[in-house]
């Protein structure tokens, strides 16, 4: 069995897809041109406003692919596509897998296209810092895509657009992707608690050196734990045969 | 044929005792079928007869609640993960945004010995449309891609759900001449369908079921002969019932007023028997029950639309199956 082709065909599938291009490419690169291309010289958040926008945004656009990319697997529920599947030496695994990998590659599309755009626009970071916000952006969509998954197995195939732009839309907003949330107090203590916070954080954390701080780690850990046993459940609750 | 070692000798699909409820339905109540290799067979019988419900247990995607399911002496799950199972289910449609190549590529990918890809596509007779984007086929084509998907497997074993269901009479023509010429390749055919004609016209052993058991299983001309039933309608006052069944090369009697009909395995021989018994029997007709009926009768299947008529050839069936 090669998987590698499987593998290939399916990001192919995902590519042609331009519903996908719209909210993890085009919107989040409009609106960073747009906001941030005035904003080049202004601060936000501690840091350089390009750099917290640029990672706001990337933060938007690799959340909306990633679970998009499990989201996907409620389409091919709905034409009876994961039934055809389990009839083939395909490995429920490997299916899953290939499904965040697509994902992967999709966010990673999104991270260079916004790096770009920040670089066009005088963004300039040493490459520890380009190094650190990148694989803290890549370990923090590891909850997100355990999400995708479960929701995947759980959303029909017209609920599935409108959960996953709403609930994408709606952790960026609050994780302070387009600006901080309620800078200090109660509020902003609660978004603290959400995954997008730390992702958007990706930035400032890697301005400021070293990462996230362990309160981070923490956070991202508990919600990768909750979020991959909830995708395993839905999962062999969809599956299990009876 | 590609994988000798282990579909030589070994029945290609083996059910034993197989039981399945869901709630208080009673699915499939104990089936025994032993498919050797090779073999094309047929699971025929009206709708519920249980015949998906067995089709989804062969494949694992549904657990017995009694009995074993074993394809090429493994455990379906095992088969499958071999690549020694293609699959062409009754529901579903196929995944978008890949042409038509590009999606038996990649389905083709996943097993140890695949077909060739465009070899597939002339034998279905999809390589007009190979680079058409599977979300613009038509419904016949789309059909005839979920065929190509089961086959470019290569399997042994070729499970069928109602493959012809959504098809018009000249496309299931086109369907079963596709793989007259496939299975001459030495594969295993198991198809499920509810036209009589097609089991006749294709497959070599019939195993039909009704109300989740098997009624009948044998060559397929066995059971034509079982079901090549023909009526005699005469017009005959004040004879006894059980006189008339008795006569030979009938299986069955009712009346109606002076009315009788005759539910005959061998009309030649009952109509000659009728006239030298009874010469009185006038306004006489023979007709085939036609093979809906001779269905019926062998399902025990009362139908909707006239439970009257079919009745008491319902009663004779299942005397018939108590007799085997």
């Amino acid at each position: 069995m090669n998987i590698s082709t499987y593998t290939r065909y399916e990001i192919l599938r995902t590519v042609r897809n331009t519903r996908f291009f719209l909210f993890s490419l085009v919107f989040p690169l409009v609106l960073f041109l747009l906001v941030a291309g005035p904003n080049r010289h202004a601060q936000l958040g501690g840091i350089p406003f390009p750099v917290y926008y640029m990672s706001g945004m990337a933060a938007w656009g690799t959340m909306a692919a990633v679970i998009a990319g499990g989201g996907r697997i409620a389409a091919e529920r709905a034409v009876g596509w994961n039934r055809q599947l389990r009839l083939t030496p395909l490995a429920p695994r490997a299916y899953i897998g290939t499904k965040v990998l697509t994902g992967y590659v999709m966010a990673l599309a999104s991270i260079v296209l916004l790096y770009s755009a920040g670089t066009s626009i005088g963004v300039r970071l040493s490459v520890a810092r380009w190094a650190t916000m990148t694989a803290l952006l890549l370990l923090g969509l590891v909850p997100f895509a355990a999400m995708g998954i479960a929701l995947g197995h759980v959303l029909t195939v017209e609920s599935m657009g409108p959960a996953m732009g709403g609930i994408t839309s709606l952790l960026a907003l609050l994780g302070g992707a387009w600006g901080p949330i309620a800078d200090g107090g109660a509020l902003h203590r609660v978004v603290q608690l959400l995954p997008s916070y730390w992702l958007v954080q990706a930035a400032k954390s890697a301005v400021n050196g070293g990462g996230w701080p362990a309160r981070g780690w923490l956070i991202m850990a508990g919600w990768t734990i909750a979020l991959t046993s909830l995708a395993v459940r839905a999962y062999r609750r969809d599956t299990e045969r009876v | 044929m590609t994988h000798p070692s282990v579909t030589a000798s070994r029945p290609a699909v083996e059910l034993h005792a197989l039981e399945k409820s869901f709630g208080h339905v009673h699915a499939v109540r104990g089936i025994d079928v032993s498919i050797a290799a090779g073999q094309t067979v047929a699971l025929l019988g009206p709708n519920g007869a249980g015949k998906s419900t067995t089709i989804d247990m062969v494949l694992g995607l549904t657990r017995p609640d009694r009995g074993g399911v074993s394809i090429f002496g493994v455990t379906p799950g095992e088969a499958i993960e071999r690549g020694l199972v293609g699959v062409m289910l009754q529901t579903g449609s196929l995944i978008r945004d890949l042409s038509v190549r590009e999606l038996l590529t990649m389905m083709a990918s996943l097993y140890p010995a695949p077909l060739d890809v465009d070899e597939v596509l002339d034998l279905v007779g999809v390589r007009d449309v190979a680079d058409r984007r599977t979300q613009k086929l038509s419904g016949g084509q789309a059909q005839r891609v979920r065929f190509a998907v089961a086959l470019v497997s290569n399997p042994d074993l070729l499970v069928l759900d109602e493959p012809t269901v959504a098809m018009d009479v000249e496309g299931r023509r086109g369907f079963w001449a596709t793989m007259r010429r496939l299975t001459g390749g030495g594969k295993t055919v198991v198809f499920a369908t509810h036209y009589l004609e097609e089991a006749d016209a294709y497959a070599d052993r019939i195993v039909l079921m009704s109300k989740g058991k098997v009624v009948a299983d044998g060559a397929t001309t066995e059971i034509r002969a079982m079901v090549s039933v023909r009526t005699i309608r005469a017009t005959l006052g004040g004879v006894d019932l059980e006189a008339l069944r008795a006569l030979p090369g009938v299986s069955g009697a009712e009346r109606h007023g002076d009315a009788v009909s005759l539910l005959c395995t061998d009309s030649d021989v009952a109509i000659r028997a009728l006239l030298e018994r009874f010469p009185s029997a006038h306004h006489i007709e023979i007709a085939g029950a036609g093979i809906e009926a001779a269905f019926l009768q062998l399902t025990g299947d009362p139908a909707t639309e006239a439970p009257d008529a079919t009745a008491p050839e319902a009663q004779h069936a299942s005397a018939m199956e108590v007799g085997r």
